[in-house]
């Protein structure tokens, strides 16, 4: 029986606030998985710590609510062990781009094929509004003392130098696209990431929703337009094509100056894709063969309660 | 026949082969039918530091190192200068005969505190600074001096073989100190060349040079050398015995009990395990195709604990491997693995804290720190082996545990373990069960992944099985895993977790949880690899007509009190034997059974215990002149 978008939701009181953007990327996840229909056990949604951790648990899929900083440890470890799974990874900026910056950086080195999520409002919401690494030196979000000392981290940029081969920056506001990227993102062979702009609308006073669909600027102007515009409306190509340095650092290079926009134009869309790089499971198959058909994850390793690895050659190598 | 004991000792620069030489001497010895105790004592340093190696051979099964050696191969100055006093009275030292004016302050790897020491004994002695100096005082003492000039021996060798290369190839001066030593004390020279033979199996050429330069230095000393009363000339194989590292232990067991996924962070002295499990990731299974361990090296020792969970959760077993730094940063994770029940096996080998410590050196100071690791209540085990052979068993043992208590499981090992070599009894799959305990293969109609049970347990799914999903959380959960911060809700689960502490100990055998070596008067208790060095003074001491028992705890935690307590109640006097300063063994002794340790062995110098040192404390325990702490110290 095919799954409906219904499937996918849990019964679990949502307390998320009223007009928090983390509800878009929730309704966009799920209209990703029904329309790819993955079934419900064979994908996992691993989430950090805060309100965007809690996504896992409003999807009816495996959900798996990890530690602050952390998600893509989790996620990358049961990726490695049964890989035929489908693997999200979600959290929130201050998650994935401060306290788990390290582990952002060496995901990208692995290019380990799932998905990874940042719900992206530069503030620390669940802990009452302090400043998160993406939000802008000198910006003084409401509940800030005083305006913020930290030049921000730009996720683009650090996703495409650290080695994520498909980068992506979506809106919370538009679900249907969103929900596009994520499709993208899951079907892309190799580590993705996602960028996704969502406003909080309880600590975050400055980059809010009217802020994003350019309300003040149309003051200016006396005509509203929007900051965000997508890369595929100005036929901006993403993809590297063929497998040549001077191909890969254009693209590379491309993709690091449109992250560089910000204030007046924001684009959103696919900013890199690269699936000329090994995939981590490719890396693994040269030195184990059968890695995928027999991932650790399905190994027999045991019949009738005692072990059937054979370790003779390496005792007998041993023997005195 | 006279009994056999012999204690070898070899030292030199790191990176001057040192190790290399030391394991063909025990391969060597252990051919020619000896049990063997071999450990290593190093820097944290790459290249030049001194490094040694002391291996001992017996004709009985030994357990331990001692305090005086036999027989000291020496090819740098600094070896002479740190260990000529352990050298026995009939013992021998050979040395390279060009050292011999070299003062203390030429070598400039001996710091200040030994040199200080040092200047101090020579000077009360009346001798020059020097290694005629040191060596006169070894002489007096009754050493034999075994002068070769390692130089000449090149040259010689070059000459007699047409290779005017061979008179620079330093490099070999390990082989030469091995072969000396060899026929100094008439060991056959087939088993060194064999030796030699198998190290270099891949470098021929080499292999060749090393086995010329063996069989000279080997008849030199045989020739030259007649007046040392040591030989080994071989007994008969032990059968079934293998000749094994210290970390084999652990790894092997972890192949053989089905370890898939190991992750690591790479740290003294555990990651030689990780890098053996890569170096053996393909594995044989009996009547099905291939297995393989994935090990992948983390970016943190956080990654390497969020990994090894994530990999659990779909159904694999997964551990990882790391010390005390390490450890530390493990920690919160390893909160999380508790409140979600999910089973894991931390292999934690010890050095010595705190902080980096002394971080290539052995301590065995975390055991407070492993039974208390991790914010929160919740129930995790703690498992302590005590020699190399028992390791492998006792991981299958962990797994086991892990799997039925769905429980995060911290294996105690050490760097005494880790940079061991001995012969032991070979490693018996058929002697390790697997039991996944509550794992599910299939499940059908709603499942709640924390079900309130009986005895707590609710069976476990895993990422990926059809109709199995569920949620983890690090909050407090309902039976599905969802957050919820009901104060009815907590209760039950908190019992739910905490009420396998328990469990375990009412359902792991007795003879898993504690060791009994017999009970006495006078009882030892102590955990880990303070094992091998107790059984061996014990001995010592029952040759003496002194009868002392040993208690080796292996459950650490939970902490088998009542088992415990039954055990010692005709005990008098208790010793608490541990490679730590605060006695942390002796702390939950006290807590949970509410008796007095009457006496304390410790040692924190970093080095591990000699069997000697354990005897020497134990008779002045016995004779009423110890003081309640003894604090032990041998070892350069």
């Amino acid at each position: 029986m095919a799954l409906k978008l219904a499937d996918y939701k849990t019964e679990v009181h949502n307390d998320w606030c009223p007009g928090c953007g983390d509800f878009g990327i929730v309704n966009a996840l799920q209209m990703a998985l029904a329309e790819m229909g993955i079934e419900r056990d064979k994908a996992t949604i691993f989430s950090g710590i805060g309100c965007s951790g809690k996504t896992s648990h409003f999807i009816n899929t495996y959900g798996i609510h990890t530690l602050h900083g952390r998600v893509l440890t989790f996620a990358q470890g049961g990726k490695l062990a049964n890989p035929e799974m489908t693997v999200i990874a979600v959290g929130g900026d201050g998650d994935g781009l401060g306290i788990g910056a390290g582990h952002f950086v060496a995901a990208g080195r692995r290019n380990i094929d799932m998905t990874y999520i940042i719900f992206d409002n530069g503030v620390y919401g669940l802990t009452k509004g302090q400043a998160s690494p993406t939000l802008k030196l000198g910006e003084k979000t409401k509940s800030l003392p005083s305006p913020n000392t930290n030049f921000n981290v730009n996720p683009i940029g650090l996703a495409v130098a650290s080695g994520f081969t498909f980068v992506a920056r979506g809106y919370s506001y538009d679900v249907r696209h969103l929900k596009d990227l994520i499709i993208k993102a899951v079907k892309h062979k190799g580590l993705s990431f996602l960028d996704v702009l969502q406003p909080c609308p309880t600590y975050n006073d400055i980059n809010t929703r009217d802020w994003y669909a350019g309300v003040d600027l149309a003051q200016e102007s006396m005509e509203r337009h929007s900051r965000i515009y997508k890369l595929e409306d100005i036929h901006f190509d993403p993809i590297v094509h063929y497998d040549d340095e001077t191909e890969v650092n254009e693209k590379l290079s491309q993709a690091l100056i449109k992250s560089l926009e910000w204030d007046r134009k924001i684009p959103i869309g696919v900013f890199y894709q690269n699936e000329i790089v090994s995939q981590y499971s490719t890396r693994l198959t040269d030195r184990i063969p059968n890695y995928l058909e027999n991932p650790p994850a399905k190994q027999k390793i045991s019949e009738n309660g005692l072990p059937v690895t054979d370790v003779s050659e390496i005792l007998d190598s041993l023997r005195i | 026949m006279n009994s056999v004991d012999f204690t070898w000792l070899i030292g030199g620069p790191q990176g001057s082969g040192v190790d290399s030489g030391a394991n063909v001497f025990s391969k060597v010895c252990a051919q020619m039918g000896y049990q063997i105790f071999g450990k290593r004592e190093f820097y944290s340093n790459i290249k030049g530091d001194h490094s040694y190696f002391v291996v001992r051979a017996s004709d009985k099964k030994i357990h331990s190192n001692v305090n005086d050696i036999t027989l000291m191969a020496s090819f740098d100055a600094e070896t002479i200068f740190r260990h000529f006093n352990e050298v026995s009275k009939d013992g021998g030292i050979i040395y390279d005969s060009d050292l011999d004016k070299i003062t203390t302050d030429e070598v400039h790897t001996l710091d200040t505190y030994f040199k200080e020491r040092l200047h101090k004994d020579l000077e009360s002695k009346n001798k020059p600074f020097t290694i005629a100096g040191v060596l006169e005082i070894a002489k007096e003492k009754g050493v034999n001096l075994y002068p070769v000039s390692f130089r000449e021996i090149l040259s010689n060798l070059a000459e007699e073989t047409d290779n005017p290369k061979l008179r620079g190839l330093v490099r070999m001066f390990n082989v030469i100190a091995v072969s000396l030593s060899l026929g100094l004390i008439k060991m056959p020279l087939d088993p060194l060349l064999d030796s030699i033979d198998s190290i270099f199996s891949k470098k021929l050429q080499i292999a060749e040079i090393n086995k010329q330069a063996a069989d000279y230095a080997y008849n030199f000393a045989k020739s030259k050398f007649a007046n040392f009363q040591y030989s080994l000339t071989g007994i008969a194989k032990q059968p079934n015995t293998i000749l094994v590292q210290g970390y084999y232990g652990t790894s092997i067991g972890k192949m053989v009990s089905g370890c898939r996924f190991q992750s690591y962070y790479p740290i003294t002295p555990a990651s030689d395990e990780s890098v053996y499990l890569e170096s053996h990731e393909l594995l044989e299974i009996q009547n099905d195709r291939p297995g393989s361990t994935i090990v992948i090296q983390t970016e943190d020792e956080i990654s390497a604990m969020g990994m090894m969970i994530g990999a659990s959760l779909t159904g694999t077993r997964a551990s990882t491997s790391t010390s005390g730094p390490g450890f530390a940063l493990m920690s919160e994770a390893l909160g999380w693995a508790g409140i979600n029940e999910v089973p894991i096996v931390i292999t934690l080998y010890q050095r010595s804290g705190p902080s980096t410590g002394l971080p290539t050196r052995h301590g065995q100071d975390d055991l407070l720190f492993a039974v208390h690791a991790g914010h929160g209540d919740f129930p995790k085990i703690v498992y302590a082996s005590g020699d190399i052979e028992e390791s492998f068993y006792d991981t299958g043992r962990c797994f086991n545990y892990a799997d039925v208590y769905q429980i995060p499981v911290i294996h105690m090992m050490d760097k005494f373990l880790s940079s061991s070599v001995v012969t032991c009894k070979k490693f018996d799959s058929q002697k390790v069960s697997i039991d996944r305990g509550l794992l599910l293969d299939k499940i059908e109609g709603e499942y709640k992944r924390f079900a309130f049970t009986e005895d707590g347990i609710s069976p476990r799914s895993r990422l990926g099985l059809d109709n199995g999903v569920f949620w983890n959380t690090g909050d407090e959960s309902d039976e599905f895993g969802h957050i919820t911060e009901d104060p009815q809700i907590r209760i039950k689960m908190m019992d739910k977790r905490m009420s396998r502490l328990d469990l375990v100990i009412r359902k792991i055998p007795q003879e898993e949880q504690v060791v009994s070596f017999g009970v006495s008067d006078i009882t030892i208790i102590s955990w880990g690899s303070t094992k091998g060095p107790i059984i061996d003074a014990i001995s010592m001491l029952k040759n003496e007509g002194i009868e002392i028992g040993f208690l080796q705890i292996k459950l650490i935690h939970p902490f088998p009190s009542d088992y415990i307590k039954s055990l010692l109640k005709n005990t008098k006097t208790i010793i608490d034997v541990e490679a730590n300063h605060s006695a942390q063994l002796g702390k939950i002794f006290k807590q949970n059974i509410s008796r007095e340790i009457d006496y304390f062995i410790l040692k924190y110098t970093g080095r591990g215990m000699t069997s000697t040192e354990i005897f020497d404390s134990l008779k002045k325990i016995v004779e009423n002149k110890a003081n309640k702490r003894e604090i032990l110290s041998h070892g350069a």
